[in-house]
């Protein structure tokens, strides 16, 4: 029932003053509060009760609004954050315009906080008068509703975006799936097995890659970035630049007859896919599983792109007429409802510990080189060996490299001690090495991971405790000459020890990719202090962010293994599906707007504002704020130096109200 | 730029020899190095354990006296010091005293009662970061008369000059001596200790703990074939040559091998003589490897 009330009609107050079990009741006077508010100017009813939030506790207020005539509710509970949803709701319900309902909290402001009875009651009697004189000056609002556009963005295609886009895809929704290198897969395609079930990464990864390809809902854009954004949820607008492949990418079917083809007889570029322990040509496919099967010249590399000189021998080999070295970036233009962001992490880079020697001793190995060297379709076909081609009869895994460090990241990478603990039953079963941790904490939670490092227990893995201080190559005895020496002080025995090895592999921590604050400003996120992207409230909207449709998903929100991620990308997908599927969204009603007739035109509030909701209307030389984009932070109505700028629930004379409410018994005194 | 050289109690007592080929390399590169007047104790390690406030003030007198000097027209304020506790010492004292009010509060009052007032405006400077960046590498080489072809070297920098504070060069692995060395045509051999510990006074109190610290550096230099050890530390130097007999007799381990200052090896590339390095100081025979020599010459013919 659309509400009437006049906003200027003699204010009809009911308060209710909320027990909270003891939560409030055991240290504010909740008869007393109540009492008092019954005697301010305005208020018809005054009530306290054992749970305001529930049924009855609700059913009081509606009662009241029916019986009494009330035009205004305010409740004197616990924080807004919490409980203003549901009373809004219950006084919507009871015809009244859910903007006359105002809350007070005084369970976390006042009950939690205070011990002295007395003066938590003056507190809470206090924030109760602000609050009364405040809906004095409420008005009616109407929320705004903005449509949702079906298709969806997803930006990244490692495990995360593929997960996200098929969920999507497979509801119906268009998706556009947007991945900066030349393949989908990311970080999971390089890996060999997956713990704790040691099922194999590619086995279970290359079915969603060409489900992903073959999708009949889904346009994969690889070697593609998005270079901007505009709009607001429900209506974004988004440019996406397509780096050039110099090939027809709908022609070419993955031959591979141009490398073959190619001047270069022999591959001498480092391969980024086998992080440099193989070579590749200037032109290539990262992996045999790549998708989508195409191949792309590096323009760094090819001889015809770096010096336009080249006899062009892959241009005669290849029979379908694909290669086309005058192909330049590319600009598509979108139309998407929601965001979902999977871009992903990057290992930490071990030269920036060098007492460990990666890049200073050739037998220092990161996990991800590691990796590529098990794998059975990596450089070595999947033996373990050392730079020399000889086989490690010692292994070192080094947990922590990187994580959990004052001098480089402080936090847990929470993937490393189960990765290493694969890496060493791996390394052990390819060789037969003895293999070594040397851990600070083992961190195993998790379906089946505790069981696993059991598993590696009583397969003979050596496990020392400690912090290892450094890798060098000098020995103190014989027995060490020509090999790396792990010395580390073994916490548990208390000793330091000197472990001579044949190799010694880092497990690198998970860190935000270099680039992570200009996509967050792209897409008008957060990042939290130690740059990952910030999710809007950590337990209960993991996957949401403080910009509405843009959702996040993956390692980008912080380190977590691969059940968490493809988790976490499904429930980014079921959110931008809500949206969907409700065809439209509410907005909070709390904006700001320009008063027109006072705006100069200066032009001071368009670049504080952080959500990018204000811009310039030329024509008229004025401001103007998209409701659909303002947070209602209220900084510009802070900046505006002619006072043009009105935000909605925070008005002036609601403001001063509040301030007047509070202070009219100090004034007294 | 004239630089306020700071000998402190080493140079003018046990590492003798380091001041006689520091003044002689300087002055064969042209570069002025004036000796502090009135200079006093830096205070070491040990005053800034038992009072902290009286060490800072000790050392930041010497800071003012070179701010002093440098406003007096003679030149620069940068005070070089070339043992590595004094430069530790009066580096630490310049950022304390900006880092820490409180403490600079109670130095100042000190000073002041000495008619000082500290400024912050002496750089402390280490000859090597003076050598490899302001003379430059190729200042040096074009200073050399007698290549040291051949010669391998291995360059052991001590614990103090580059932590925890590394203004120069990077705290795990530091090279300006390295690089110096190679522009004198010798070979640096790459090795992980060069910032180890050489035992310090440990070699005094705790000898069979220091004594071992020792041996480790002096083995590994040899296993890996170094004729001989350059160092730019009294400390380190006094402790790596001699207690090499001690132990050949504790330990049963025969570490014989030179350890020179790095100013030494310099000024035998310049061709300058023994005693205007004190060369005849030293308790091993300094390295005279005739490979080296004949490299030398050979380089030079």
């Amino acid at each position: 029932m659309p509400d009437t009330t006049p906003t200027n009609g003699t204010p009809r107050i009911g308060f209710y003053v909320c027990h909270c079990g003891t939560n409030i009741a055991g240290t504010v006077d909740v008869k007393g509060l109540a009492d008092y508010v019954a005697t301010l100017n305005g208020v018809v009813v005054s009530r306290e009760y054992k749970y305001m939030c529930s049924d009855p506790g609700q059913e009081l207020i509606q009662q009241d609004i029916r019986e009494q005539k009330l035009n205004r509710i305010v409740v004197a509970s616990c924080s807004p954050l919490l409980h203003e949803h549901t009373f809004r709701h219950a006084t919507a319900q009871a015809g009244l315009n859910p903007f006359f309902f105002q809350m007070v909290n005084i369970r976390e402001n006042v009950s939690w906080v205070h011990t002295d009875h007395a003066a938590a009651t003056e507190k809470a009697k206090d924030l109760a008068r602000a609050a009364i004189r405040r809906v004095f000056s409420h008005k009616a609002l109407e929320p705004k509703k903005v449509p949702i556009n079906p298709a969806v963005l997803v930006v990244g295609g490692g495990i995360a975006g593929i997960h996200a886009a098929l969920t999507l895809g497979n509801a119906g929704k268009h998706v556009y799936l947007v991945e900066r290198e030349p393949t989908i897969g990311g970080h999971m395609a390089m890996f060999d097995k997956t713990f704790p079930t040691l099922d194999c990464a590619a086995c279970i990864l290359t079915p969603k890659m060409s489900a992903v390809k073959s999708h009949p809902n889904i346009t994969l854009w690889t070697y593609s970035e998005v270079a901007n954004v505009d709009g607001y949820v429900g209506n974004y607008k988004v440019k996406v630049k397509r780096k050039p492949r110099y090939i027809k990418e709908d022609l070419c079917v993955g031959c591979m007859e141009c490398v073959t083809a190619c001047i270069y007889k022999d591959a001498r570029f480092p391969d980024e896919f086998n992080v440099g322990l193989s070579k590749r040509k200037p032109v290539y496919i990262p992996f045999p599983q790549a998708t989508p099967q195409v191949v792309l010249f590096d323009p760094e590399t090819c001889l015809q792109l770096k010096k336009g000189k080249c006899k062009q021998t892959c241009i005669e080999a290849c029979d379908r007429e694909c290669i086309d070295f005058t192909q330049t970036e590319e600009f598509k233009d979108i139309e998407v409802g929601t965001i979902i962001l999977a871009t992903g992490f990057q290992p930490f880079d071990p030269t920036k510990t060098p007492y460990y020697g990666y890049g200073q001793y050739p037998n220092v190995y990161t996990a991800l080189e590691v990796e590529r060297l098990v794998n059975a379709s990596g450089p070595t076909g999947g033996e373990v060996v050392l730079r020399d081609g000889s086989h490690p009869k010692s292994v070192g895994i080094i947990h922590c490299v990187g994580s959990r460090d004052e001098k480089t990241n402080r936090w847990c990478s929470r993937v490393c001690c189960m990765y290493s603990l694969k890496l060493a039953h791996l390394v052990k079963e390819h060789t037969g090495a003895e293999v070594y941790n040397f851990y600070i904490d083992m961190r195993t939670p998790g379906k089946g991971y505790e069981e696993f490092y059991d598993k590696l227990l009583k397969e003979g893995v050596h496990f020392i405790r400690g912090r290892v201080a450094e890798v060098t190559d000098w020995a103190m005895e014989p027995q060490e000459e020509g090999k790396l020496v792990v010395r580390v002080e073994d916490t548990l025995i208390g000793t330091v020890r000197r472990v001579p090895l044949d190799m010694v592999i880092l497990s690198q921590g998970l860190e935000p990719r270099a680039d992570a604050q200009d996509v967050r400003r792209l897409f008008n996120i957060s990042c939290a202090t130690e740059g990952f992207f910030l999710e809007r409230h950590p337990k209960l909207a993991p996957v949401n962010t403080f910009t509405d449709g843009v959702f996040i998903a993956g390692a980008c929100q912080g380190p977590r293994d691969i059940p968490d991620t493809v988790a976490q990308a499904g429930a980014a997908a079921a959110e931008a599906l809500a949206l969907i599927d409700a065809g439209h969204m509410e907005l909070e009603p709390n904006t700001a707007f320009i008063r027109e007739e006072d705006c100069s035109g200066c032009k001071s509030c368009v670049p504080l504002c952080p959500y990018k909701a204000i811009s310039f209307l030329e024509d008229k030389k004025k401001a103007w704020i998209n409701e659909a984009l303002c947070k209602g932070c209220g900084t510009c109505v802070a900046a505006c130096p002619s006072g043009s700028i009105v935000q909605n629930l925070f008005e002036d004379e609601q403001i001063f109200n509040e301030i007047d409410g509070l202070l009219s018994e100090l004034a007294q005194v | 730029m004239t630089y306020r050289y700071f000998p402190g109690c080493s140079l003018k007592s046990s590492g003798r020899a380091y001041e006689e080929s520091l003044l002689a390399v300087f002055r064969a590169l042209d570069v002025p190095l004036q000796e502090l007047e009135d200079w006093n104790c830096c205070g070491a390690t040990a005053y800034m354990s038992v009072d902290e406030v009286r060490a800072f003030t000790l050392a930041a007198r010497n800071l003012c006296l070179a701010e002093q000097s440098g406003a007096a027209g003679n030149g620069g304020t940068d005070i070089v010091a070339p043992c590595s506790a004094c430069y530790l010492v009066l580096l630490k004292t310049r950022r304390y005293m900006t880092e820490h009010p409180d403490l600079a509060q109670k130095v100042q009052a000190g000073l002041q009662s000495v008619g000082l007032q500290y400024q912050g405006k002496a750089r402390v400077r280490h000859p090597l970061d003076v050598l490899v960046n302001d003379i430059g590498l190729d200042a040096i080489k074009k200073r050399v008369t007698q290549k040291l072809g051949g010669l391998k070297v291995a360059c052991y920098y001590g614990c103090q000059i580059v932590r925890p504070f590394p203004t120069f060069d990077p705290a795990y692995n530091p090279t300006s001596m390295d690089r110096i060395a190679a522009a004198l045509g010798a070979t640096p051999v790459h090795w992980p200790l060069k910032t180890r510990c050489c035992g310090g006074t440990l070699t005094g109190t705790i000898p069979d703990v220091g004594l071992r610290l020792n041996r480790i550096l002096l083995k590994e230099a040899k296993r890996r074939g170094a004729d001989v050890m350059i160092t730019v530390c009294p400390l380190c130097q006094f402790n790596l040559e001699c207690y090499q007999n001690e132990i050949r007799r504790q330990l049963h381990e025969d570490v014989g091998l030179p350890v020179m200052y790095l100013t030494q090896l310099i000024g035998q590339a310049f061709g300058l003589s023994d005693s205007a390095l004190g060369l005849q100081r030293l308790f091993v025979p300094p390295a005279r490897v005739p490979a080296a020599q004949e490299g030398g010459k050979v380089a030079n013919a």
